[in-house]
């Protein structure tokens, strides 16, 4: 009996489901994921392509090294400096740029620090400091933990200024927006995460639209060269798609609560 | 709290109307740590019924070493099942980071030592009790251990069942090295913390209270298939 049992389960075990079709991996941003873009993008490419494109939603830092050791075959992340480091080194091929959507400044709704009559970012993030009020950073090396940080240098407070009220959660844009949603604070998070997210609680948007906020993605082949069984010819393949008619008219009219989330601005 | 209700009340649906994505996810997750299961077992318990019979030089050290890797942190399990499995680690060129083959060998790490350890105990137990009559039989080594595994099996199958317990409510080792790609690695446990992830809570709960059924429907299955608190057994 007991070998029987045994017997089925190895074979359940070693049944694993054959794909039809071409299949690459790509790393993408908690972001980029977390907007539910993906899931209007993969269905179609899927359709036009023939093409299951496996999706490793990771923090920036992590793509990039995920990208560097050849585990995927391409990466689309937010982080511009870090990006064409990684394109200089000879780990991509090049940077294409698809699209850009916005950061937006997120905290409580009885809004302490007064974010409600920023000027612009730096004025916001001087308004928390001055309050004190308690921030919260993802803190994970992000692309949007990344931008956090200029943000904060631009806003001329240095890093070593944080006080208690700087709270880094090391997470993604998800969890800490749980987090900030549970200790009242303010966070800085992309629009898309935010209007997705699903335990609002008594945060509300403060303060958005500064240029300064807006955050583009851009899509990096990881170069052959480097690693020989990278599937280069299916990223290729992906980046026409992505750059293409088609994926402008999805992305540019992809909305959440009747907002335009992406604007796509590829050449 | 309304939290609570509500992800029982979505956990409930889901289940009635058997929606897709949570079949694929339950199957996987399944799939994974039955397999490493077994896999482990077949690893653990001649390890185990060795370690009782046999005398040699390291068999403390060996024994309190896998008693303390009952604790292995999962995460760091994946971290170094990823940096071999990684296209520039050591085993690369075998290309299974990202699939549930990685998954399995974490989990396999992981319940190991659980399952050798608690074999172990009871093996150790029985020992006692047979250890003049089998050497005064004069039987072969493989045949002590054979007579070991057979009369305890009983205590076998929870150290097994302990084993399962680990490996299907386990996430850091395969978030790691499974990556948690829709449709390819995506088990309960890595969809569980992906909807906390985006405050979806109501749906994280749900999952959760699936896991917990898929758990206690597998225990119940093994006791059933192999007879147990039967009349006439224990």
């Amino acid at each position: 009996m007991i070998k029987r049992l045994l017997a089925g389960v190895l074979v359940a075990g070693l049944a694993t489901a054959a794909h039809a079709g071409d299949v690459m991996k790509m790393a993408v941003t908690t972001s980029f994921h977390n907007s539910g873009l993906a899931e209007v993008l993969l269905p179609e490419i899927k359709a036009d392509l023939d093409l299951e494109v496996q999706l490793l939603v990771v923090g920036t830092g992590q793509a990039l090294k995920l990208g560097r050791a050849g585990d995927v075959d391409a990466i689309l992340v937010h982080s511009k400096a870090a990006e064409e480091a990684f394109v200089a080194e000879g780990f991509g091929t090049h940077r294409r740029e698809i699209m850009y959507n916005d950061f937006v400044f997120i905290g409580p709704k009885d809004d302490p620090a007064d974010l409600g009559a920023a000027t612009t970012a730096s004025d916001a993030l001087q308004k928390i400091a001055g309050a004190k009020a308690v921030f919260v950073s993802r803190g994970d090396d992000s692309g949007t933990h990344k931008k956090e940080l200029s943000l904060w240098r631009a806003a001329g407070i240095a890093e070593d200024g944080f006080g208690d009220w700087y709270k880094s959660v090391g997470a993604g844009m998800g969890a800490a927006l749980n987090t900030a949603s549970g200790i009242h604070g303010y966070i800085l998070s992309d629009r898309a995460s935010w209007l997705n997210f699903g335990n609002k609680g008594d945060l509300a948007l403060l303060f958005a639209g500064d240029p300064v906020l807006f955050n583009q993605y851009a899509y990096l082949p990881v170069n052959p060269e480097k690693h020989g069984h990278v599937k280069a010819g299916l990223a290729e393949k992906l980046e026409g798609w992505l750059v293409s008619d088609r994926a402008k008219a999805l992305i540019n009219g992809y909305m959440i609560d009747g907002e335009t989330l992406f604007v796509f601005n590829a050449e | 709290m309304t939290d609570l209700w509500s992800g029982l009340a979505q956990a409930f649906w889901l289940v009635v109307t058997l929606d897709a994505e949570l079949v694929e996810i339950s199957a996987r997750s399944l799939q994974v740590s039955l397999t490493a299961l077994v896999i482990a077992s077949l690893i653990a318990m001649p390890l185990a019924a060795l370690l009782a019979v046999r005398r040699f030089r390291w068999r403390r050290g060996v024994i309190a070493i896998l008693n303390a890797l009952m604790g292995l942190p999962p995460v760091v399990v994946g971290l170094v099942v990823y940096v071999m499995l990684s296209r520039s680690g050591p085993l690369g060129v075998l290309g299974l980071l990202f699939t549930p083959a990685a998954m399995i060998i974490a989990q396999i790490i992981i319940v190991v030592p659980l399952i050798a350890s608690i074999a172990h105990q009871s093996l150790r137990d029985l020992w006692q009790e047979y250890h003049d009559l089998l050497i005064s039989m004069n039987v072969s080594q493989w045949q002590k251990m054979k007579t070991l595994l057979w009369d305890a099996r009983r205590a076998l199958l929870t150290a097994s069942l302990a084993g399962f317990g680990r490996a299907i409510g386990e996430v850091g080792a395969i978030m790691i090295v499974g990556g948690n790609i829709d449709h390819a690695t995506r088990v309960l446990t890595t969809a569980i913390a992906l909807e906390t992830g985006k405050g979806d809570f109501a749906l994280a709960l749900a999952l959760g209270f699936v896991l917990i059924g898929l758990a206690i429907a597998v225990n119940l299955a093994i006791h059933w298939l192999s007879r147990t608190e039967r009349e006439g057994r224990w």
